[in-house]
């Protein structure tokens, strides 16, 4: 499969602050991809400069095989942006903003109308095409930055957080839409988000960016055997057990977690054996044990601890 | 330019005129403006109407092309449309000459309405190619002007148009407006000279009422310079601002 985005080095610098530093990576055509990182990590500055519109000090960034930086304008020509925090036009109607993006794009005019309609019945916005965009709530604007950025049919889509602070019902839609685009019609997507449920669930493959420097990138599930160190134990005893006395025999640290203990012991093994033994000798029932895996939400934590 | 751009910069023109022209106070401020330079310009005085029409359509095509221009970019960037708009196939170059067009329909529509009042007054163009080509090339120059007042990446509309009104009442009675360039003392006359509003003034003098005193050719090459100073320079502190808007 044909690289669809790639990035070489890529570096930018703010003054003193080195806000994206020597970052490669390379996406696949037709993959979904996630790029995640904590606030200030370098996100958004990878995102601009991946999609033209910001200039890297060093290294070099390319989109479908053209250059982001010389070639700047077809590269928007191919694909859809969605920008962190960006607003759509609120004194221009759904429709307006929809049809002023169309012409931006160069959509032919026969096109643009049907275009236009298909996307706005897909997000439930068709019977609020009239509306001036100011009356639309955050969620509903979400909704339609994204069929903005849809609207020529791009073939590589970059969303810079397109779910946050939006009600369960948008983020629930815009992720089933993704999905979509990206199975049925083999759109390559480029998502940065903080919500770890949302990239392992959405995406094939992710990157973690720690204070500008790229800190890992593999799929979701080789990340969490990488990780199995942060696997635990966890168990709940019928009544309350001696939480020092199970770390000393254990030799680990347990945390206690509403009614279960947490054993993050070295060999599970061991410790799962041991805990039976300890609930025999002190007379416990034991209700669950579960040897539980690091979520990519415990990864990450691991990545960009000390941060 | 090719269909394709001409046809991004029409988009970007009618988006503009759509968000910030065709609103009620704009257009009805549009309007009373010329009236009121009318009677500030001839109340208490005895100048003839069409002195008095060539100066009012000069003021006219410069405040109205200046108006709204400055606002747009401060405007975008607290709204945060400007890095949508900037994510489209669209660069600096593309957003401004849009702008401008905007920015020019306004003006040459307010100034228009202008020239129907001096027509009512009894008073017709002598020369209407040249009052055509001096409303066209001025509109533009000032769109332009006003966008290079709008190149600090500030996100307050206010503070661009404080500047913008420090830099244009001066500017006005510098340019001959009130006071023909033949009439002014030699050092004031320079000054004069530097203004591009001057040679707007002087080419309506001449197509109005064949009054004016500097040479036609001159007045029109000054202001096509400035034109493309202003445009070059309004595009190449657009493009260095851009980053921090985002």
């Amino acid at each position: 499969m044909a690289d669809a985005v790639v990035a070489d080095g890529l570096t930018k610098r703010f003054g003193d602050l080195v806000a994206v530093d020597g970052v490669s990576f390379s996406v696949s055509e037709g993959e979904l991809f996630g790029f995640l990182g904590p606030n200030g990590a370098g996100k958004t500055t990878t995102v601009r400069m991946l999609t033209g519109i910001l200039p890297p000090d060093a290294g070099k960034a390319s989109v479908l095989g053209l250059d982001s930086v010389r070639d700047s304008l077809k590269v928007r020509e191919l694909i859809g942006v969605v920008p962190e925090a960006a607003n759509v036009y609120v004194d221009l109607t759904v429709w307006q903003n929809l049809t002023f993006m169309a012409e931006l794009y160069g959509v032919p005019r026969g096109v643009r109308e049907s275009r236009a309609r298909e996307l706005l019945e897909l997000m439930g916005l068709w019977e609020r095409r009239d509306e001036k965009a100011r009356r639309l709530s955050k969620g509903l604007r979400q909704r339609l930055l994204i069929c903005m950025a849809l609207i020529h049919e791009p073939r590589v889509l970059f969303l810079d957080e397109p779910t946050v602070g939006l009600d369960v019902q948008s983020a629930h839609q815009i992720r089933g839409m993704l999905r979509r685009l990206n199975a049925e019609e083999g759109v390559t997507i480029f998502l940065t988000t903080h919500n770890m449920w949302e990239a392992e669930e959405l995406c094939q493959r992710i990157a973690i960016i720690n204070r500008g420097k790229l800190a890992t990138i593999s799929k979701p599930d080789e990340l969490k055997e990488t990780f199995s160190r942060l696997r635990f134990v966890e168990v709940q005893f019928d009544r309350v057990a001696e939480v020092g006395e199970l770390a000393s025999l254990l030799g680990c640290e347990v945390d206690v977690v509403g009614n279960k203990c947490r054993l993050h012991a070295e060999d599970v093994n061991d410790a799962v054996s041991k805990i039976v033994d300890y609930a025999r000798m002190q007379g416990l029932k034991i209700i669950s044990l579960n040897v539980v895996q690091p979520s990519l939400e415990d990864v990450f934590l691991e990545i960009v601890k000390g941060d | 330019m090719n269909a394709k751009l001409a046809a991004r910069v029409w988009a970007i023109a009618k988006k503009d005129i759509r968000i910030y022209y065709l609103k009620g106070p704009v257009v009805i401020f549009g309007l009373l403006l010329p009236l009121f330079l009318y009677l500030a310009y001839a109340l208490g005085r005895s100048v003839a109407a069409k002195e008095a029409i060539a100066s009012v359509t000069s003021m006219t095509v410069f405040f109205t092309s200046t108006a709204v221009a400055p606002v747009i970019a401060p405007w975008e960037t607290r709204s945060r449309t400007f890095e949508r708009l900037i994510s489209s196939p669209v660069n600096i170059a593309i957003i401004l000459v849009g702008d401008a067009l905007a920015s020019v329909i306004f003006g040459i529509c307010i100034t228009a309405a202008v020239s129907i009042l001096g027509v009512l007054m009894g008073v017709y163009a002598v020369n209407i190619p040249l009052f055509a080509l001096n409303l066209a090339l001025s509109s533009i120059c000032f769109s332009f002007f006003g966008l290079l007042l709008s190149s600090h990446p500030s996100d307050t509309p206010a503070d661009v148009m404080m500047l913008s009104a420090l830099l244009k009442f001066p500017l006005v009675f510098i340019s001959g407006v009130f006071m023909p360039v033949s009439s002014m003392p030699p050092l004031v006359r320079s000054v004069a000279l530097l203004s591009p509003l001057t040679y707007t003034t002087e080419l309506f003098r001449r197509s109005i009422y064949a009054g004016g005193v500097l040479p036609i050719h001159l007045a029109v090459a000054a202001l096509t310079a400035y034109t493309l100073i202003f445009a070059v320079a309004a595009i190449k502190l657009h493009e260095r601002s851009a980053p921090k808007r985002l």
